[in-house]
């Protein structure tokens, strides 16, 4: 263990992946990308449970169990997604999420 | 048959039939709605009947006293174990009285409907109304408490709002509503505070409780005194306050003359016959506790009766539409009714007064609705309501004449008729009591007759007019109840009501003073001889005569100008210095502070929407904004 990389990197670079997958929802236009940062904040958080479960717990396994979990999650909701983007298109004519705002006031 | 249970039908049975016409009586036939109201005022009248059959003469306990029954005490409504408030049946001879008369009047009033309303808009709408006038008018009779009696007073007064504005589309007969209501809603005010007053002190509603001499209310009374007067003198006063409203008499009787905008059976029913007399009834019905307890305010309602008697006669004198004087006869007659309760004593012989006022009660009922039936009778033959336009309709209407005549003979006091008995019973009570009194209803005894015959003499005497069509006489639904009255006009003088109605139960004889009875007699003839000579010998008389009084004639035209001060009262005092502040403040300040909540809500409102703007990533932001000022929270602050 003291020759392996310190927890701390493997949780700041789920962080980092975290507020990037933040900003890139926040911030683009393209509703196929918000997607992609959602899977990205998926993702980084997937790598926080399999860090902590190997380095302080190392003889169990519920945290590699719960990311399978969270892959599969991931994975059908990507799906549902999908869907709703492509009947948004159907109703827009346009993916770019700004022009997506008729349920308001 | 000594148990009563049965009176409960005897207002129930109007009670049913006005929810039934009221609600579904637009569906029947006119004529169904109108035979069932009178059927079933029919079985009511029967069961009246058989209850006074049962109670005169079946029932007198020992000595011969009549004695109050009740039939039946529920409790109402239960506060406390002090404050209750009951409805029930008591039976005593003027309870039983006032059923017959309000039973057998309402009865005619119906069977003269069917014909005098026949056709008209809103047939089925009368009757519901008349059954309710009967329904509350006979509990109102039966309280056997007081609260109860102001409950049913007040239904009475809805009653008649409802029926003299029964021709409600015409201004005229609304405004004549609207004024009856307020004015004996005003006066009921003081009836109400003369309740809680009495109630109070005396600690029960109940009249046989309240109204037995030797009980502890009237033995109680004269503790507290309040300028000069004891509470129960204060109480008393007021409680005839409502009286004064109910029964027109001065200064409450403005709302009566105009409220023979009503149509006229309505006005022989309720202000003729029986909703006028509920004052009357009042004061009967408390008459040990007004003698006992308060006898400055029996001096209150003698007087307040002797004045309105001599007010309204000779109002009587000037007025044309025979309405109004018929109107204005029925104040003077009541005013009769309460000066012989004012002058009466209690027990035996000394309750002559009472007993006095109870028949003329019942003999005035009698020819008072019979007068306005006929004027009915006479309006739907000539199409008017004013005696200018009529003259020498005695061969036109020869039965309306001939019951006409009777009851002018009976009101004037002429014997054999009912009306001298029952007047010389109440002018040797107040011979008795007081002279001036007295003089003053001997004189208007004499201006009655005069102004009676002086009604007759130009409407059925006198010269012929050109009619538009001839008049013809009223269809049989019409004159069988004149027919029926004008027997009870004539013969129930003969009715032995000292033996039957009395101040405490107990009968007594009673014999015809002829010191009193033949100076009344002759000053009804001197007043009789008068209107003759004046309407029918010397056409001219009566315009000479007004042009030497033009002053107080003018003063009596115009009713004295007591209806103009009340106008100048409310109006210029009343409305635009109280009510239009009032009216000011809550327009300007109570409804602008509502308005401006709601505005503030609407503005506040306005700026917070934008909150919803429809882009996802605002609302993310804000989602993730709070869910890491959380984390922050809970992890830095809460350690």
């Amino acid at each position: 263990m003291n020759a392996g990389i310190p927890l701390s990197y493997f949780l700041i670079l789920a962080a980092v992946m975290f507020f990037t997958g933040i900003y890139g929802f926040l911030n683009r236009r393209n509703l196929i990308t918000i997607l992609m940062s959602v899977e990205l904040i998926l993702n980084s958080v997937n790598i926080n449970f399999l860090a902590l479960n190997r380095y302080l717990f190392p003889h169990k396994l519920e945290g590699f169990f719960f990311s399978l979990f969270i892959i599969t999650v991931a994975a059908a909701e990507a799906a549902v997604a999908i869907a709703l983007i492509i009947n948004i298109y159907r109703r827009f004519t346009t993916i770019n999420v700004e022009d997506v705002n008729i349920m308001k006031y | 048959m000594t148990d009563f249970n049965y009176t409960l039908w005897i207002f129930l049975i109007p009670f049913l039939v006005f929810i039934l016409l009221g609600l579904a009586g637009h569906r029947l036939k006119a004529r169904i709605s109108g035979l069932l109201g009178t059927a079933a005022l029919g079985v009511v009248t029967v069961l009246s009947y058989i209850t006074a059959y049962f109670y005169y003469f079946r029932t007198a306990g020992i000595n011969d006293v009549f004695r109050k029954i009740t039939v039946f005490d529920s409790t109402w409504l239960h506060f406390t174990d002090t404050l209750e408030i009951k409805m029930g049946i008591l039976l005593d001879p003027i309870s039983v009285m006032m059923l017959i008369v309000i039973s057998t009047v309402s009865l005619m009033v119906h069977i003269y409907s069917l014909g005098y309303m026949k056709g008209e808009k809103g047939f089925e709408r009368y009757y519901s109304f008349l059954s309710l006038f009967a329904f509350s008018m006979m509990g109102l009779v039966v309280a056997t408490n007081i609260f109860q009696m102001y409950i049913f007073w007040e239904l009475v007064g809805i009653s008649s709002y409802l029926l003299i504005g029964f021709y409600y589309q015409k201004p005229e007969a609304v405004r004549a509503s609207k004024k009856a209501f307020i004015v004996t809603r005003f006066a009921d005010l003081g009836f109400l505070i003369g309740i809680l007053l009495l109630s109070f002190n005396t600690r029960t509603f109940d009249f046989s409780v309240l109204t037995d001499p030797q009980g502890t209310a009237i033995a109680h009374s004269s503790g507290i005194s309040f300028l000069g007067l004891s509470v129960t003198t204060w109480s008393m006063i007021l409680v005839y306050l409502g009286g004064v409203g109910k029964s027109a008499m001065f200064p409450f009787h403005i709302w009566l003359p105009d409220a023979m905008e009503g149509p006229t059976p309505v006005s022989a029913l309720i202000h003729a016959a029986t909703m006028v007399v509920a004052g009357v009834y009042l004061v009967a019905r408390m008459f040990p506790v007004y003698f006992f307890a308060a006898p400055a305010a029996l001096e209150i309602v003698a007087w307040i009766g002797a004045f309105s008697s001599l007010f309204a006669a000779i109002i009587a004198c000037t007025q044309t539409d025979i309405k109004r004087v018929l109107a204005y006869s029925t104040i003077s007659q009541i005013g009769y009714m309460m000066l012989a309760l004012g002058v009466s004593g209690y027990g035996g012989h000394d309750g002559l007064g009472f007993m006095a006022s109870m028949f003329h009660l019942f003999t005035h009922a009698m020819f008072k609705a019979l007068l306005f039936l006929c004027a009915g009778a006479i309006i739907h033959a000539v199409h008017s309501n004013f005696m200018t336009d009529m003259g020498g309709l005695r061969k036109y209407l020869p039965l309306t004449h001939l019951t006409f005549l009777i009851a002018c003979l009976a009101i004037s006091g002429i014997p054999p008729f009912s009306g001298f008995f029952s007047k010389d019973e109440i002018l040797a009570a107040a011979f008795h009591h007081n002279k001036v009194l007295f003089f003053i209803e001997y004189a208007v005894a004499g201006i009655t007759a005069f102004y009676m015959f002086r009604l007759y003499f130009t409407v059925f005497r006198g010269e012929d007019r050109h009619y538009h069509t001839v008049p013809h006489e009223a269809p049989p639904t019409m004159t069988i109840p004149l027919i029926i009255l004008a027997t009870a006009a004539a013969f129930s003088g003969f009715i032995p009501f000292s033996k039957l109605v009395t101040s405490d139960g107990k009968a007594f004889q009673t014999h015809i003073e002829w010191g009193i009875a033949i100076p009344s007699v002759l000053i009804a003839t001197t007043g009789i001889g008068t209107a003759y000579v004046m309407y029918v010998r010397n056409p001219s008389l009566p315009g000479r005569i007004i042009s030497i009084f033009k002053h107080s004639y003018k003063l009596a035209l115009n009713k004295f100008y007591i209806d103009e001060m009340y106008l100048f009262i409310t109006k210029k005092i009343i409305f635009r210095y109280i009510s239009e502040p009032v009216a000011w403040f809550d327009r300007h300040i109570v409804d602008r502070t509502m308005n401006a909540l709601a505005i503030v809500t609407q503005v506040v409102s306005f700026r917070i929407r934008e909150f919803q703007s429809g882009q996802l990533q605002k609302y993310a932001f804000f989602f993730i904004s709070g869910t890491i000022l959380l984390a922050l929270t809970l992890i830095y602050l809460l350690h």
